[in-house]
């Protein structure tokens, strides 16, 4: 896939929560096509700690008004300025990066999303229900601070909510949730994104109901273009870079 | 009308913007971005005789102005390199520069003894200044001796241009520029990358998995740009002139100070058509001055 970079404009700025904000970017020209598990490196330029620019997932794509939004949580300096970004500012990207999930053999999935993790299962849902598939979603957090919109997966299938601390949805890690105990073996493939060890997690559990399972990394990385090879991942067939090879990744090829 | 064509040794380039190797992977990845030929030439990923996994994850961190890496030459070796990569790229209309290393004197004459046949690599850079390899790599650079041997050796075996790159973490580099140059490079590309480590305080952990890494970026640059004015005045073989540049005026900066040509790093990480724009603003800064050709600069530097 040809991979461009823009001057995009801010249209919204939108803190979700205390920690979470989506982006909304107008592309100066028309859109390419925009894959689930697709990425793009944004240039932080407010900010004077940050060098490098800054990978993030696409988590939505609104072809019809030419605009995408990345899901951000502040964790750092470069973090904390795209969180000060204003309606009419400039964010430059290059975009869009990696490969993305493949499609189930079986029509039901599960979407598990951790934190800020969620952002790629959101187009991926919009495509799969478009699609005939059926993909439930799990969301995972500390608190309920950590979940984020989850009225926007509502329109593609069903939603679950677990949080550690119980303040929203089950109590408990990811994998403890119940959708797990119960009608995990309806499921054809899982994807996750999120922490490391929720990832590992997850991607034991569906190892041992042998379902496939993709999850999306992030590894730090430079360029993500595959031209510093910074953000590689040990795989059974070698070191692959996260960022042309990945960020999505069979659990099956990974040395976990 | 300016000329910006520059001769490093027997390479005529039709301007002296190069990119860096490490920084832009095989001139491809960088296809949709930019038009590749429009450079005076193009520095490949290191090369090394067999294949090489490099070192484990994390090999990145981010510094104040610039980034450490320890890659650790990662590629899958010369014969793949001229079976895979080399059909698709020897169609580029500007000079294809392959940087050689290895952790053998043996293994850097296998490598430029089998690129020596193709006609499209029309130079290689010899890289004995890698930070981050245990053997090898650095090693070669760092002392007068070894620098000589490794570059004596593939002399032999390499008829075309041969440019070597040095390490900076040296106490005299002029030194080794000069033991180099005696022993037969046609050119010398200073800097590679500074030993630097970076600490996770929270963790109490080095960030990279082999503690230490090689410093680029903006930060390195004022080093960067005084070892090529020192280089410059010791040898009589062009200098390229590398570290941390990001834009034409410190491309120009380089050139004043002694280069040659210049090469670009890091920088391609932050904008993928940084070298184009440099290019740019090479000419742009030349027509502001009245400089008819970009040789008048080399060296110019008014002190």
């Amino acid at each position: 896939m040809k991979k461009f970079i823009h001057d995009f404009e801010v249209t919204q700025n939108h803190h979700i929560t205390d920690d979470y904000f989506a982006i909304y970017l107008k592309c100066p020209v028309d859109l390419p096509q925009i894959l689930p598990g697709q990425f793009a490196e944004v240039l932080v330029s407010n900010s004077t700690t940050t060098y490098l620019r800054r990978p993030f997932s696409i988590y939505d794509v609104n072809y019809g008004k030419n605009e995408l939004s990345l899901l951000i949580k502040t964790v750092g300096d470069g973090t904390a300025a795209l969180s000060k970004l204003k309606e009419g500012d400039i964010l430059n990207l290059i975009y869009p990066l990696g490969n993305s999930f493949s499609l189930p053999e079986g029509k039901k999935a599960l979407l598990v999303g951790g934190g800020v993790g969620i952002a790629p299962m959101l187009l991926l849902a919009k495509l799969l229900h478009e699609k005939g598939f059926k993909p439930d979603v799990l969301i995972g957090g500390r608190t309920s601070n950590d979940i984020v919109e989850p009225e926007k997966y509502k329109p593609y299938g069903e939603v679950f909510i677990t949080t550690d601390d119980g303040s929203a949805g089950e109590k408990g890690m990811v994998t403890q949730h119940s959708v797990f105990a119960g009608k995990v073996n309806e499921y054809s493939v899982i994807y996750a994104c999120g922490p490391d060890p929720m990832m590992k997690a997850v991607a034991r559990v569906a190892a041992s109901h042998d379902i496939p399972c993709e999850i999306s990394l992030e590894n730090t990385m430079a360029c993500g273009i595959g031209a510093c090879l910074c953000c590689v991942v040990e795989t059974v067939d070698g070191n692959k870079t996260t960022c042309i090879e990945g960020p999505v990744f069979d659990t099956r090829k990974l040395k976990l | 009308m300016l000329d910006l064509t520059v001769n490093v040794h027997k390479l005529l380039l039709k301007n002296p913007v190069m990119s860096a190797s490490g920084t832009f992977g095989y001139g491809i990845e960088f296809d949709d971005f930019i038009d590749v030929n429009r450079l005076g030439g193009i520095l490949t990923k290191a090369c090394t005789s067999k294949n090489r996994d490099g070192n484990r994850y994390p090999r990145m961190a981010e510094t104040p102005s610039g980034m450490l890496n320890s890659v650790g030459l990662q590629n899958k070796g010369v014969d793949y390199f001229i079976d895979t990569i080399y059909p698709k790229i020897k169609h580029y209309s500007t000079h294809i520069i392959v940087n050689v290393s290895d952790s053998t004197v043996e293994g850097y004459m296998e490598v430029a003894e089998k690129l020596n046949q193709l006609d499209k690599i029309t130079g290689i850079e010899l890289n004995i200044s890698c930070p981050n390899v245990k053997e090898g790599g650095m090693a070669f650079g760092t002392s007068c001796p070894m620098a000589g041997a490794v570059t004596k050796a593939v002399r032999e075996v390499y008829d075309k241009t041969m440019i070597v790159k040095l390490s900076p973490n040296v106490t005299n580099i002029a030194e080794i520029a000069k033991a180099v140059e005696d022993e037969g490079a046609d050119s010398v590309s200073v800097i590679n990358t500074l030993l630097g480590m970076a600490i996770d305080a929270e963790k109490r952990k080095p960030i990279l998995s082999t503690v230490t890494g090689g410093l680029s970026g903006p930060a390195v640059k004022p080093i960067a740009l005084r070892m090529v004015w020192q280089v410059s005045k010791a040898v009589k073989i062009p200098v390229i002139g590398l570290g941390g540049i990001s834009n034409a005026t410190d491309a120009i900066e380089f050139l004043l100070a002694g280069a040659t040509a210049i090469q670009v790093g890091t920088a391609n990480f932050i904008d993928p058509q940084v070298c184009i724009k440099i290019l740019d603003g090479i000419e742009e800064y030349c027509n502001r001055h009245g400089v008819k050709d970009i040789k008048e600069l080399i060296g110019a530097l008014d002190s």
